[in-house]
């Protein structure tokens, strides 16, 4: 089955980055195809490579780039969530006169369009929030 | 893309205390651009989105209640209430904002968008849908 999620809160404070994790990476292994992995709302916030959880916690962050760096997974941050909460890549951070960028490795900013995109060519599309 | 499928998007939450409300419904807008078979649910704290007049200038908070009304140019002209949602918060239609849009397959009819339905019949529309969103 081709699956898309969505990720609606923000690492640590809610479990839904937890659970969208555990389940896109059980859906993957299983053999099915995960065509969007897409943040919104706090859900942007997943997509920083400045979080530095404790050693002795997961590191969220992490996880989702070491997956998407496995399968190829495509990660988007939705460009209107994160420019509101400070999440910026490099075109960003110029664009908007930034002194840097923050995106993590396997993450990209996109548009909203991208979420609907996934909904029409995904067969079932799961949303982790609160 | 060919393909179009019946996208819900749930509204849950009350309009100004988080930001669930407001980032929900420019998904709604962007989406209306990709022409698909699209409604809107409002339950429980949600159906307080759609309350007449009103007015965050006390509190700070960007009022975008006004973008609610471009929904019907948008094609977006099936908001479903859930009348029991609206029961239980002491709530009425009169109460809610006065959405329309125009039918352009009667003479540019201007019709009411929003649709109170009870929750039994609710339950049937989620049935129907293909995707839905939550917020």
């Amino acid at each position: 089955m081709k699956f898309s999620v969505m990720v609606n809160e923000g690492p640590y404070t809610h479990q839904a980055s937890d659970t969208a994790y555990q389940f896109t990476r059980a859906a993957l292994a299983a053999g099915h195809e995960v065509f969007r992995v897409f943040f919104y709302h706090d859900g942007v916030n997943n997509g920083t490579r400045m979080t530095t959880p404790p050693q002795d916690d997961r590191n969220i962050v992490d996880r989702w780039s070491e997956l998407a760096s496995e399968h190829e997974l495509d990660l988007v941050v939705c460009v209107a969530a994160a420019q509101r909460r400070g999440i910026v890549d490099a075109d960003e951070a110029k664009r908007n006169g930034k002194d840097g960028d923050n995106i993590a490795p396997g993450f990209r900013i996109s548009g909203l369009g991208q979420l609907i995109e996934a909904g029409i060519q995904s067969d079932r599309l799961l949303v982790f929030g609160d | 893309m060919s393909e179009t499928k019946k996208f819900m998007y749930i509204n849950r939450h009350a309009p100004h205390g988080t930001v669930y409300a407001h980032e929900g419904l420019e998904v709604v807008l962007i989406g209306a651009a990709f022409e698909q078979d699209v409604c809107m649910a409002f339950i429980g704290d949600g159906v307080f989105q759609l309350k007449q007049d009103q007015d965050t200038s006390e509190a700070g908070m960007k009022n975008f209640s006004p973008a609610y009304r471009a929904l019907g140019d948008y094609e977006v002209n099936k908001l479903y209430v859930e009348r029991e949602s609206l029961q239980e918060r002491g709530l009425s239609e009169a109460d809610l904002m006065p959405l329309t849009w125009e039918d352009e397959d009667d003479d540019w009819a201007e019709k009411p968008s929003i649709r109170v339905v009870s929750r039994a019949e609710m339950s049937d529309l989620l049935e129907e849908q293909d995707v839905i969103l939550n917020f």
